[in-house]
């Protein structure tokens, strides 16, 4: 238990919020990765997302939340805002205030009629042990909700109804179609973007100017470029690279390249070009050689993609049928089917649809 | 007397054979005191497992290598009894999750939970233990949805390590929280080097002709190197250049079940083909290298457009096989359909002639 005490019910550590003089927690914020680290710890330090900002900073204003429905790709700052919003909601009152189940904890039925229904039933009192006003509701942050079972997001939603007074729920997950209608429409929904490439770039700058860090612009531009999006992971991937190669040291677009897993243009190329001049075995030998080298297969689909999509060579109809293998093969390699044969369909499909033409 | 595979295994990243800049760049993560999640993939005998317990290794010392063997319980959550074996040191936990099949959210989750709890037990120099996942394209969608928030909850105490052939099937938001370390397979020329220095060290000369047909047989998978390299050793020793090589037989066999299928189109051989399916099945040989293989021969003599068709059908019965529960349907309804169309091409080219 103690470990799980320490980071608290949520994931950031609750200190780095004050500067500390003990030893003992400098040392921790060492340790914490950026992720966490410079996750925002106010609402207003969220990007991007400025209507859900907007929305919140007003509620916060008045006092009140409505049920609300995160939804977007990973990465965009959904867990991030809603801890933002309550911490500066509650200030002291903050850990009594909400309830974080996520998809690592049990969230059977059994889970939500009795963990959720206790905590629903706390009392929130409108004024803290200091003195000072505080929203008389609780939050229950249900967050990755998509992974939560029917039955049991049935039984929520009955909650949900019951305890509307004292409660509010803040479902938040990566795939709207997985939550089910009556508790979609309880809820007032709000997307959540992929980050503009603008903005993920001056967030990494801000990072790179508080830790020291040498990073020319195209590098940055490259990480936030193949992270389409997902803040994440370009801050992620900054930090694996600095871990692996040590602080001192400029940051190179062949050092990013790699930690961020694309393949090399021209290993994509080779294989385009032997499909174009219809050497299958030329195909099978490179295909082998780049899944030995550890390509992953989804990633050559996603840049295959791009390639297919940008092409001025390839009439609208070979795009067509590429396109098709794409999305078929993708889907397959997401079930777990073999890389090597899936890939195989996909440039056999390539060449053909040159010798169509 | 333990095989060369891990008697010549290297214990420390200083003493990797190759990748060396990567192995430069891990050890300069494992000094630094944020150790992150790590993601580790390459295809099979690229080395991935030696070089994450060399990470251990350099973490933790050599207590990281005194190793306990240790069936875990876990329930779940219909009362049901789960035994796994699990291999750890007094900072590392090591378990393939795959073995829970569909309950194997609750072993990884009861894992994480549990290591993250013993953590005051002193852990020396180290604040965290880590845990490492192998076969992690294996999990299921359900563990990995669970794993994406307990990854960031308890980093403070517990690293994970996923080991897998691929990331395609990982999930992007369990992507993004891993740094990813790519282990490309060796080249033939750094096979051929540990070849050589395992023969010097083993007293043995090795014909540089022979060195070459073991590589190529092995297909850049280092352990099928070494493991052929020693069963070589077992026939006749000393090696000479034109020595014969003993493949895997479960290869020659798929080889010429394929070579039955392309050299008649008949009742008769599905049957005969079927049985050989069960063959191999039951000697347990993956299903994806028994399509590969098939498919690798299958195709050999069509042209372009009919190579397509068959490639097409081969991913398709593949992926069905993945879903389905039954092997052998697939593999079978695999070699039916071929058959017949490799039949009407043939003939259809031999009515051309007429
Ligand atoms: N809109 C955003 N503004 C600022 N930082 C963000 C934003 N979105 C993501 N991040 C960064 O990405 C990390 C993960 O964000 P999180 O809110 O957990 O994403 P998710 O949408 O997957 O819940 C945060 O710690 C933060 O560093
Ligand atoms: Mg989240």
């Amino acid at each position: 238990m103690h470990a799980f005490l320490k980071t608290g019910k949520l994931g950031a550590p609750t200190d780095v919020k004050k500067p500390s003089t003990s030893r003992a927690k400098d040392d921790k914020k060492d340790l914490t990765p950026w992720v966490e680290k410079y996750r925002p710890k106010n609402v207003d330090d969220i990007v991007e997302q400025t209507e859900v900002v907007n929305v919140i900073r007003q509620a916060m204003k008045h006092g009140d939340f409505p049920n609300m429905l995160f939804y977007g790709p990973p990465g965009t700052g959904k867990t991030s805002i809603i801890h933002a919003a309550a911490r500066q909601m509650f200030g002291s009152m903050y850990k009594d205030r909400i309830l974080e189940l996520n998809a690592s904890d049990d969230r059977g039925i059994q889970v939500v009629r009795e963990k959720i229904k206790s905590f629903a039933l706390r009392k929130a009192n409108p004024i803290g042990p200091d003195g000072k006003k505080c929203p008389p509701f609780k939050i229950i942050i249900l967050d990755e909700a998509d992974s939560m079972t029917g039955a049991a997001q049935t039984a929520l939603r009955r909650i949900m109804e019951k305890e509307a007074h004292s409660t509010r729920f803040c479902l938040v997950c990566n795939y709207l179609s997985r939550i089910i209608k009556p508790i979609a429409s309880r809820c007032t929904k709000f997307r959540f973007k992929p980050l503009s490439d603008e903005k993920s770039i001056s967030r990494l700058e801000y990072i790179c100017n508080e830790e020291n860090l040498k990073a020319d612009r195209s590098v940055l531009e490259k990480i936030v470029e193949a992270s389409g999006g997902d803040l994440r992971q370009a801050v992620m991937c900054l930090q694996s690279i600095t871990r692996l190669k040590g602080k001192n040291y400029e940051i190179t677009v062949d050092d990013a390249l790699d930690v961020i897993g694309l393949i090399p243009d021209e290993k994509i190329n080779a294989l385009w070009e032997a499909c174009k001049k219809g050497n299958y075995s030329n195909v099978e030998t490179l295909l082998e050689n780049l899944l030995l080298e550890g390509y992953p297969g989804s990633q050559v689909i996603e840049q295959l993609n791009e390639k297919v999509i940008f092409s001025d060579e390839l009439s609208d109809k070979q795009k067509v049928i590429i396109g098709d293998m794409l999305g078929e093969c993708d889907y397959k390699l997401t079930e777990g089917s073999d890389e090597y044969l899936q890939l195989l369909s996909i440039f056999s499909t390539i060449l053909i649809a040159w010798k169509s033409s | 007397m333990s095989l060369w595979v891990d008697k010549y295994r290297p214990t420390t990243l200083a003493k990797l054979d190759y990748h060396l800049e990567q192995a430069e760049d891990l050890k300069n993560m494992v000094q630094k005191r944020d150790f992150p999640h790590l993601l580790v993939h390459g295809p099979p005998g690229a080395g991935k497992k030696t070089r994450i317990l060399c990470i251990l290794r350099e973490l933790y010392g050599s207590a990281a290598e005194r190793l306990k063997v240790e069936n875990m319980q876990f329930e779940t959550a219909s009362k049901k009894k789960l035994e796994i074996l699990t291999i750890s040191s007094n900072y590392h936990t090591e378990v393939n999750p795959s073995d829970a099949g569909i309950h194997d959210r609750i072993v990884v989750m009861e894992l994480i939970k549990a290591t993250a709890q013993t953590h005051h037990i002193d852990v020396g120099q180290k604040e965290f233990k880590v845990i490492l996942l192998s076969n992690v394209d294996q999990l299921t969608r359900d563990a990995q949805h669970a794993l994406r928030r307990t990854m960031e909850k308890y980093i403070s105490t517990c690293r994970l390590i996923l080991c897998a052939n691929s990331t395609s099937r990982v999930l992007p938001a369990i992507r993004s929280r891993c740094v990813r370390i790519r282990v490309p397979a060796p080249t033939g020329s750094e096979i051929k080097n540990i070849l050589h220095s395992i023969c010097k060290r083993e007293g043995l000369h090795l014909p540089d002709e022979f060195a070459n047909r073991v590589i190529e047989a092995s297909g850049r998978n280092l352990r099928r190197a070494i493991l052929m390299l020693e069963a070589c050793k077992v026939e006749q020793c000393p090696f000479t250049a034109d020595q014969k090589i003993t493949e895997p037989d479960y290869q020659v066999y798929i080889r010429n079940t394929a070579n039955m299928m392309v050299s008649e189109q008949s009742p008769k051989v599905l049957l005969e083909v079927r049985n050989r399916f069960y063959d191999l099945l039951t000697r347990a040989i993956p299903c994806d290298l028994i399509f590969r293989g098939l498919l690798k021969e299958c195709i050999k003599n069509c042209d372009d457009q009919l190579k397509r068709e068959i490639i097409g059908i081969a991913s398709e019965y593949q992926h069905r096989m993945i879903r389905g529960s039954k092997p052998i349907f697939h593999l079978e309804a695999f070699a039916a359909c071929y058959m017949a169309i490799y039949k009407k091409y043939i003939e259809s080219s031999l009515e051309g002639f007429m």
